[in-house]
């Protein structure tokens, strides 16, 4: 059947395959969406409270910092490559901006923007040793942030000696409890990222690398690409979103502490993978990553809500990611058999 | 004589190539047997049938006198075939006796590894390769030479009926190949068939009783090898020349070559070129509007010179001069600036971003064409890449469809479109039709002979000596590494190249292998 379409080869037929491409693309994406919607009617349902407008925002506020992160995490996977050190990179971001909000020295809007730059400046050059040193000695980076997950973490608890930091001026801290037409400000924070990350990826020339690189590094080096530049645009770009995700983690806890971010590396990945993007690289949107996040956010509260404990809700969570990939690799079987 | 293996009628499809078209082949009990024929002829798709690799499409196998088909690599060697393929399948990290004794170790009780049954039983059988190393050394300490004998007792080592050698000596020096000659012999007294299968015509008349010559996953004939001539066995290697499709663009090279070839500028000058790990030094030149074949065994270093000019591998030595000026491509992204383009052999894995849309792998390497301060500009890029889809005749649905979909010979366009929509000028082609149906061939050497006539230069790699006959203004032979002649058009002459690519092959000139060099 494909072969009679393929040698009919008629142009007039090209904009009714293009738009059929697009539907299909919509629905290989919109799995997901369908969950998360499945999962939001089954609890506004079942749970009692889900649908009230104070857990909404409990909701949002709850994702917004496995989004932010799980944004700069989306890019490192499309190129093929995982980040582990994000949690650990966030604490030190944290305590750094931290000293800098406290140190008086600037009056307290410039020691804000000063915390800010820091902290994002931070979260870049550990992305940037990330990307630099697997990319160019060629070790996976699954061991080069397996090492810097160590180090940052080291670094945080070496700067204040253990010491968590709190009293940070009072705009600061309001920032993180901020509402914005009733949406938490931090989340709008983070949608932001979103947004703008999807541009990147879907509407630049840098983007269309990422993705091209993601799939075959190889034949973009012999189109006279760099793909260096490339990689470890991927890893500063991790680190930037860790930055700024330090900057609003402690506006929403008002204090930094060295051992804050721990295991967050596992949520934005899972949130990733489950919104359908190939740990192999080159496949995957942001979107996806975005439905993924909401998806466990949902989970977790609706969970609460019907009152699954703790325990039982973490063992949920992680079946959830195995069906994720289980899934997509059966749809990516269906594809294959399809063509 | 007795057949042990009787091959009817194989027939074996790949997408979009007929790899084996109605093959026969029998093979006596006791003989060493001989199959040749010029790259994509069919010889490693025959022996991948015959070991389980690949599944025949049609045709029947008898092995012993019984119905034989393998399905699997291990119902081959179950049945008593013994494979040994150019690459290697030992355990680097292993030792030569644990390697040797795989399929079978030696235990105790069952369970346990009795380890001085397999140095006993491992030594024994190095002696009788010749092979004089420790049992116990790891494999990985040991040189590619030994590891071929290493890989010829191991096929040897257990009870096989038929051993089968893909070019055993590539590796070998001569004192090595004379061993190795002794043992294949000595396999033969015991009652063990051979298939032998090498590029050096020296070593079939030297060892084999018959021989058996492919050509276009066709069989052309089985014969005794002494009452068969090198020469003879070279022309129906080659075969007759492409057929009427393509003779109008050998006239049109003709034209071409007669009117254009006094007003030509001068493109490309490679001077003392050394490839990375080589001691031979290449120098040549190619002008705009023109082709140059490149024709070579695989293994004389031909894809390594194509590699070493665009920056794709360093090199060890030479200079490069574009329009006579002097430039250094220390990455691709030198060369592709400087309009030097590269086609490789490898279209999947090198050539295209194969799960990508074709947009996207035309318009790869100039984005900057598609594209305002860093944003991509959709409708730009969807109207530039249907012109160069118009211009190339590519065939497809849409250019959302990915690269994957399309056939070798559509895909091997969308490269050339895409190096094309850099405004290449230099075209280093590398196997620019392997794997491609005879009629997307000869579209892509009219195409190929368009871009010359538009002042393109081009350098064209091929195992297909008929193929570059038909399309190069001139011919460089390069045989191990080493420029041996050129050939222009009105001097083309078949046995002269093939004679010219096989020169430091033949008469025991073993010693010049690379790597040993």
């Amino acid at each position: 059947m494909p072969e009679d379409i393929r040698s009919l080869s008629e142009k007039t037929s090209a904009p009714k395959r293009s738009k059929r491409a697009l539907v299909q693309r919509v629905l290989q994406e919109a799995g997901i969406g369908v969950a998360l919607l499945l999962l939001i009617v089954i609890f506004s349902a079942a749970a009692p409270h889900f649908t009230d407008e104070s857990n909404i925002t409990n909701i949002l506020t709850q994702i917004t910092i496995n989004l932010i992160m799980a944004t700069g995490m989306t890019f490192v996977i499309l190129i093929g490559g995982i980040d582990l050190s994000v949690g650990s990179v966030m604490a030190l971001c944290a305590m750094v901006a931290g000293l800098v909000l406290k140190s008086e020295l600037l009056p307290v809007p410039g020691a804000i923007a000063a915390a800010v730059v820091v902290s994002v400046l931070v979260g870049m050059i550990c992305g940037f040793v990330n990307g630099f040193v697997s990319s160019f000695w060629s070790v996976p980076s699954f061991i080069v942030t397996l090492g810097m997950l160590n180090i940052a973490r080291g670094a945080a608890l070496e700067v204040t000696n253990a010491r968590t930091l709190f009293q940070f001026p009072n705009v600061f801290n309001d920032f993180g409890t901020a509402t914005l037409l009733g949406v938490p400000a931090i989340f709008v924070v983070a949608l932001a990222m979103v947004l703008l990350g999807w541009a990147v990826l879907t509407r630049t020339i840098f983007g269309r690398l990422i993705y091209a690189v993601g799939n075959n590094e190889e034949a973009v080096r012999l189109s006279g690409h760099d793909t260096f530049r490339v990689k470890v645009a991927a890893f500063v770009i991790s680190g930037l979103t860790v930055g700024i995700g330090a900057i609003v983690y402690m506006a929403r806890l008002t204090i930094a502490s060295p051992i804050l971010g721990t295991g967050f590396e596992l949520n934005a990945i899972a949130a990733v993978i489950i919104g359908g993007t190939s740990l192999n690289g080159g496949r995957g949107s942001l979107i996806g990553t975005f439905l993924g996040a909401c998806l466990i956010g949902v989970l977790a509260d609706g969970l609460i809500l019907i009152g699954v404990g703790d325990f039982v809700r973490q063992m949920i969570t992680g079946g959830v990611i195995i069906l994720a990939v289980v899934l997509d690799s059966y749809r990516a079987k269906i594809a294959e058999r399809t063509r | 004589m007795e057949s042990i293996l009787e091959l009817r009628r194989i027939v074996k499809r790949f997408p979009g190539v007929t790899a084996l078209d109605g093959v026969d082949l029998s093979i006596a009990d006791g003989e060493i047997h001989a199959l040749v024929g010029q790259n994509g002829a069919g010889k490693s798709a025959l022996i991948k049938v015959l070991c389980g690799v690949h599944l025949a499409d049609e045709g029947e196998m008898r092995f012993r006198g019984a119905p034989y088909q393998p399905r699997t690599p291990f119902d081959a060697l179950h049945a008593g075939i013994r494979v040994v393929y150019q690459e290697f399948n030992l355990l680097p990290y292993l030792s030569v006796a644990e390697n040797l004794l795989f399929e079978r170790l030696p235990s105790r009780f069952g369970v346990l590894l009795d380890r001085r049954a397999l140095e006993r039983r491992s030594a024994e059988l190095l002696k009788k390769v010749g092979l004089d190393i420790d049992p116990g050394v790891r494999v990985e300490r040991l040189g590619i030479a030994q590891r071929q004998l290493l890989e010829i007792a191991k096929a040897l080592s257990s009870t096989g009926r038929l051993l089968v050698l893909d070019e055993p000596t590539a590796t070998l020096t001569p004192r090595e190949v004379a061993r190795l000659f002794e043992i294949v012999r000595a396999a033969r007294a015991s009652g063990i068939a051979v298939i032998y299968v090498s590029h050096h015509l020296q070593e079939i008349f030297e060892l084999c009783d018959r021989v058996t010559v492919l050509r276009n996953g066709r069989l052309i004939g089985t014969f005794p090898v002494a009452a068969t001539a090198a020469s003879e066995l070279v022309k129906m290697m080659v075969g007759q020349r492409l057929e009427a499709t393509t003779r109008e663009i050998g006239a049109a090279a003709d034209i071409a070559n007669a009117g254009l070839a006094s007003a030509r500028e001068p493109a490309l000058r490679i001077d003392r070129l050394r490839v990375r790990n080589s001691t031979r030094e290449v120098s040549f030149s190619l002008d705009y509007g023109e082709i140059v074949g490149v024709a070579g065994l695989v293994g004389s270093g031909r894809t390594e010179i194509l590699r070493a000019i665009f920056g794709a591998d360093p090199r060890d030595g030479g200079e490069i001069y574009l329009g006579g000026r002097r430039v250094e491509f220390r990455t691709p992204i030198d060369a592709v600036r400087n309009g030097v383009c590269l086609l490789t052999e490898n279209r999947k894995d090198e050539g295209l971003v194969l799960a990508m849309p074709v947009r996207v792998n035309v318009t790869l390497t100039d984005l900057a064409r598609i594209s305002r301060g860093g944003f991509l500009l959709g409708q730009r890029e969807r109207a530039m890449t249907d012109q160069s889809i118009q211009e190339l005749d590519i065939r497809l649905r849409s250019v959302e469809q990915t690269a994957r979909e399309l056939s070798g010979g559509n895909q091997q366009k969308v490269i050339i479109a895409k190096w094309l929509f850099r405004s290449a000028s230099v075209l280093l082609l590398d196997e620019p039709t392997r794997g491609i149906d005879v009629g997307a061939k000869a579209e892509i050497y009219t195409l190929l002979r368009r871009l010359s006539a538009e002042g393109k230069a081009l350098l064209v790699v091929s195992s297909e000596l008929p193929e570059l006959m038909l399309l190069c203004d001139r011919i460089l032979i390069l045989s191990r590494g080493r420029l041996v002649g050129e050939v222009s058009r009105h001097d083309f002459d078949e046995e002269r190249i093939l004679s010219l690519a096989y020169s430091e092959y033949l008469a025991g000139n073993h010693r010049q292998d690379r790597f040993f060099e």
